[in-house]
């Protein structure tokens, strides 16, 4: 029974592509291009100057090149930065006026739009290529005050809010690939909770990426106001294709006083084929502000897809008493290759932040755990602790720690531990003894190796990323 | 500081005889650090550190000349006498006295004339300045199956009108086959404000054992650089320990490369800062061939304004399978102003291999002090007490019973 589900997911199913007329944006980055965008979602003229003012900077930044995937050069030149379903020229008023090629795609991929046929309480943003498509239980938030809606409809809807906080957290100016996404970010989720809300469900968004040579670029600013709290998922999949797409999205969290912000990422990218062909460069920039007193970020990540993963979610604790958190599995296989981490960086009193960082590398795949701790000399009494485990299957891979710990204060405490290893054989013996084949001992080990990252999961979705690290690592085995 | 570059290396190579080979290599090496300058902040082993700036703030513009044919006194440094011991005194880079009195001179050989091919690595752009104006390479081979019955200790000293100048020195040395070498590095400074760079190359055979102590205690003002690029064969062993202490600025490098199988390299350090000091210690441990072990224990107390880093890196080749690997540091901060910066890095391409790093940092325990002082101590010597023993665990790591005595005796350490 096992052996024909492994069978099933063995190959990349979410590798489809929905055939659907898609309306795109002219080829090329520049100025031209971006207006077509801005004018395209009628933006107000402040963000369309915010935007030039990115391509400006954009124009002086060199791309970064101390990351360890080394990747060949993108032409920004030879991408549509903006591509969606033709059908959204006038966007669909419901549900019903929808593309029903559109429902039928995320239907297949697990995740209906229609709210009755949902059975847990999930509220869903769907970002098909540039544009959402649907967001769901909509009114039912309403009524509590919380605005869950695409960024494109927040800036229309709520400008105010929008203004005081985008590119706070990650300036215009932060890098190249955050500049670029500043530049020409289409889509993306907005959420705001207001005051001592506790958000009643689990906010989610689903992005694909369908068309081909495009870039994603989408962006999404949460905002926990004062004594609030939110848990927002994100899940990610795209089509299987032969050359690499660039995903370079920007998010930015913000939480006020006493609030608490907790993302997940379930990142299934396609990874591209066995021999490294194809698959998605996802260069994503996620960064948290822990603003007011007493808040708390933590995120949770499962990053198995992409071709290159190269993010670092960082939380800047500013706030005196914040939390920081940030949990991590990240699984290479075949050739893909990952330079993934976090950033703590202590600036209020008595912060403190804790990294739990598991790596799992198999095929001729490479990993890079990469984080900085950063104590300033403000943040008296603050503590950071930090693990970070490394798996390695086979001698054709390589698993790489980088830590850079920096304490300027003498009330601080800082520890850090690694380890690398491989599954030993006494623990491979002890589960085959005991009736489990192989793969199944692997499976069996390795979520154990994971089970403190996947505990902090919604538990919905616990279930499938634990099947998501077992499928990753099919075929690394014997 | 281009113009004297030039100048002062046109000097050293009109005023003494260096062989055609010799001048080339130096003229490409000299090149080269024309090309990348001194190191900086873009470069990831000087991230926390901008040694053009250091210069500036401490030395001022250099000058690089240094006459090798003035007789420099020696009589006035003062000589370690607690052990019996071989010396080499350096003064301003120049070997001013080489003396092997209680070994078989049969056994050791001092080239000073630059003989075989050199190393032609391109390491970094200090080791290029060295290679452009140290004096004549001076190698010391060990011979097959010869232990030295005491160990050689090399005083690194400065004259007393010697300013504001780079003083450069090379020496190489090879461990023929089950050879052992006990080498001690002490600086005395007689002047304040210099830039000393030292390159140290070993080549450890088959079953030698390399024990290279480096003692940096007394207070002086000048800025230093030491490079030891070590390179060991089967079953050979190198101990590594720094004490890095005294000198305004000290970045001690040791790269080692394990490349005969059961090979195994150990550093261990300690940072013992006060004032405006700032030291670091990079090492890198290449694991090349299988069942090859490391171990590195590095351990920091940080007082006023001083600033220490260690960036330790593992690498684990694809071959090395069973390589064992370990890495330490700890670092207690006393003042509100001292900084600790680490950068534990492993680089692993093999899977069966057991590597773990740890670092710490942070204040005294107030729970020990607190439990010291309820048993009548004063606060002085409750946080005495407890800095003693944090630091006795690296001391405890020498291997030479009579060095590690030295080094307790140096430090005021007691068991």
């Amino acid at each position: 029974m096992r052996d024909k589900q492994i069978e099933d997911l063995k190959d990349y199913k979410y590798g489809f592509s929905t055939d659907i007329e898609s309306f795109k944006a002219p080829k090329g980055l520049n100025e031209e291009v971006i207006k077509f965008i801005s004018n395209i979602k009628k933006e107000p003229k402040w963000l369309l100057d915010w935007r030039l003012k990115a391509f400006e900077r954009l124009k002086v930044l060199k791309e970064p090149d101390w990351q360890k995937p080394k990747y060949p050069k993108i032409d920004y030149q030879d991408l549509y930065y903006y591509s969606a379903p033709k059908s959204f020229k006038d966007k669909p008023k419901s549900l019903d006026e929808l593309d029903p090629k559109l429902l039928e795609t995320y239907q297949k991929l697990g995740i209906p739009l229609n709210e009755q046929k949902r059975l847990n309480g999930i509220a869903v943003d769907a970002v098909f290529d540039s544009v959402s498509v649907a967001t769901t239980f909509k009114e039912t938030l309403t009524k509590q005050g919380i605005i869950f809606c695409s960024i494109s409809e927040a800036v229309q809807k709520h400008p105010e809010l929008v203004k005081k906080y985008l590119g706070t957290v990650i300036p215009l100016t932060d890098h190249f690939f955050a500049t670029l996404n500043s530049a020409v970010f289409t889509d993306g989720s907005f959420v705001y909770i207001p005051p001592g809300v506790r958000c009643p469900m689990e906010l989610s968004t689903y992005f694909r990426i369908n068309a081909s040579d495009t870039g994603q670029f989408e962006r999404t600013l949460i905002i926990a106001d004062k004594g609030s709290y939110v848990s927002y998922l994100e899940g990610c999949t795209a089509p299987m294709r032969d050359e690499n797409q660039l995903h370079a999205a920007n998010v930015e969290l913000i939480a006020l006083d006493d609030a608490e912000i907790k993302y997940s990422t379930v990142q299934n990218w396609y990874p591209g084929d066995k021999d490294g062909k194809g698959g998605i460069y996802n260069f994503v920039t996620k960064r948290g502000l822990c603003k007011g007193k007493n808040s708390k970020i933590s995120w949770t990540q499962v990053e198995t897809g992409s071709a290159i993963t190269w993010k670092y979610p960082s939380c800047i604790l500013k706030g005196d008493n914040s939390i920081g958190e940030f949990y991590s599995i990240a699984i290479t296989n075949n050739h893909q290759k990952a330079d993934t981490g976090t950033k703590m960086i202590h600036l209020g009193k008595n912060t403190k932040s804790k990294i739990i960082s598991k790596g799992i590398s198999a095929g001729f795949s490479d990993m890079t755990y990469r984080g900085l701790v950063d104590i300033s000399p403000k943040a008296t009494n603050s503590n950071n602790f930090t693990q970070c485990d490394s798996l390695l299957m086979g001698n054709k891979c390589g698993a790489h720690t980088v830590p850079y710990i920096k304490n300027k204060n003498s009330d601080s405490n800082i520890a850090h531990e690694a380890t690398t290893s491989k599954i030993s054989e006494e623990q491979l013996h002890y589960c085959q003894q005991r009736g489990l084949n192989p793969e199944e001992a692997v499976g069996l080990i390795v979520n154990g190796f994971c089970k403190e990252v996947l505990q902090q999961l919604p538990m919905e979705f616990a279930v499938e990323a634990q099947k998501l690290v077992g499928i990753s690592l099919e075929g690394s085995v014997g | 500081m281009e113009e004297q570059l030039k100048i002062d290396f046109e000097k050293n190579l009109k005023d003494f005889s260096y062989s055609d080979q010799e001048k080339k290599f130096k003229e490409t090496n000299f090149k080269e650090f024309l090309k990348q300058g001194f190191p900086n902040r873009k470069l990831e082993n000087w991230k926390f550190s901008d040694l053009n700036q250091i210069i500036q703030s401490n030395i001022g513009e250099l000058t690089f000349y240094n006459d090798y044919k003035k007789e420099n006194q020696i009589d006035k440094i003062e000589l370690i006498s607690e052990l019996e011991h071989n010396k080499i005194i350096i003064v301003d880079g120049k070997i001013e006295k080489i003396d092997f009195k209680f070994e078989d001179q049969d056994k050791i050989e001092v080239l000073v004339e630059q003989g075989e091919e050199n190393i032609r690595e391109n390491i970094n752009s200090l080791i290029n300045l060295n290679n452009a104006f140290s004096n004549k390479f001076c190698k010391i081979i060990i011979k097959k199956n010869y232990s030295l019955k005491k160990p050689l200790v090399i005083y690194h000293s400065t004259n007393k009108n010697t300013q504001f100048k780079n003083t450069n020195l090379r020496i190489d040395f090879k461990l023929n086959e089950n050879a052992c070498l006990r080498l001690i590095d002490i600086f005395k400074d007689n002047s304040e404000k210099n830039f000393l760079n030292i390159y140290y190359n070993f080549e450890i055979d088959k079953s030698s054992i390399l024990k290279n102590y480096k003692i940096d205690k007394s207070i002086n003002n000048n800025v230093k650089y030491s490079y030891n690029n070590v390179k060991q064969q089967v079953n050979s062993i190198s101990e590594t320990f720094i004490l890095s202490s005294g000198s305004k600025f000290f970045k001690n490098e040791i790269n080692c490369d394990l490349l005969g199988q059961h090979s195994s390299a150990f550093v261990n350090g300690i940072f013992d800062l006060d004032d405006e000091n700032h030291h670091e210690i990079k090492s890198n441990i290449n694991h090349l061939v299988e069942n090859t072990k490391s171990y590195q224990l590095v351990k920091s107390v940080l007082e006023k304004k001083s600033k220490a880093v260690y960036q330790g890196k593992i690498f684990v080749s694809s071959e090395a399978q069973k390589t064992d690997g370990y890495q330490l540091s700890n670092a207690i901060l006393l003042s509100e102003n001292s900084e600790f910066n680490a950068k534990p890095e492993l680089e692993i391409y093999a899977d069966d291999v057991k590597c773990s790093h740890g670092s710490s940092s942070g204040s005294l325990d107030e729970n020990s002090i607190f439990y010291l002082m309820s048993r009548g101590l004063n606060y002085k010597e409750a946080k005495k007490l407890l800095i003693n023993g944090f630091l006795l665990d690296v001391i405890e790591k020498i291997t030479d019973e009579e060095i590690k005595n030295l080094i307790k005796n140096l430090l005021g350490v007691k068991e």
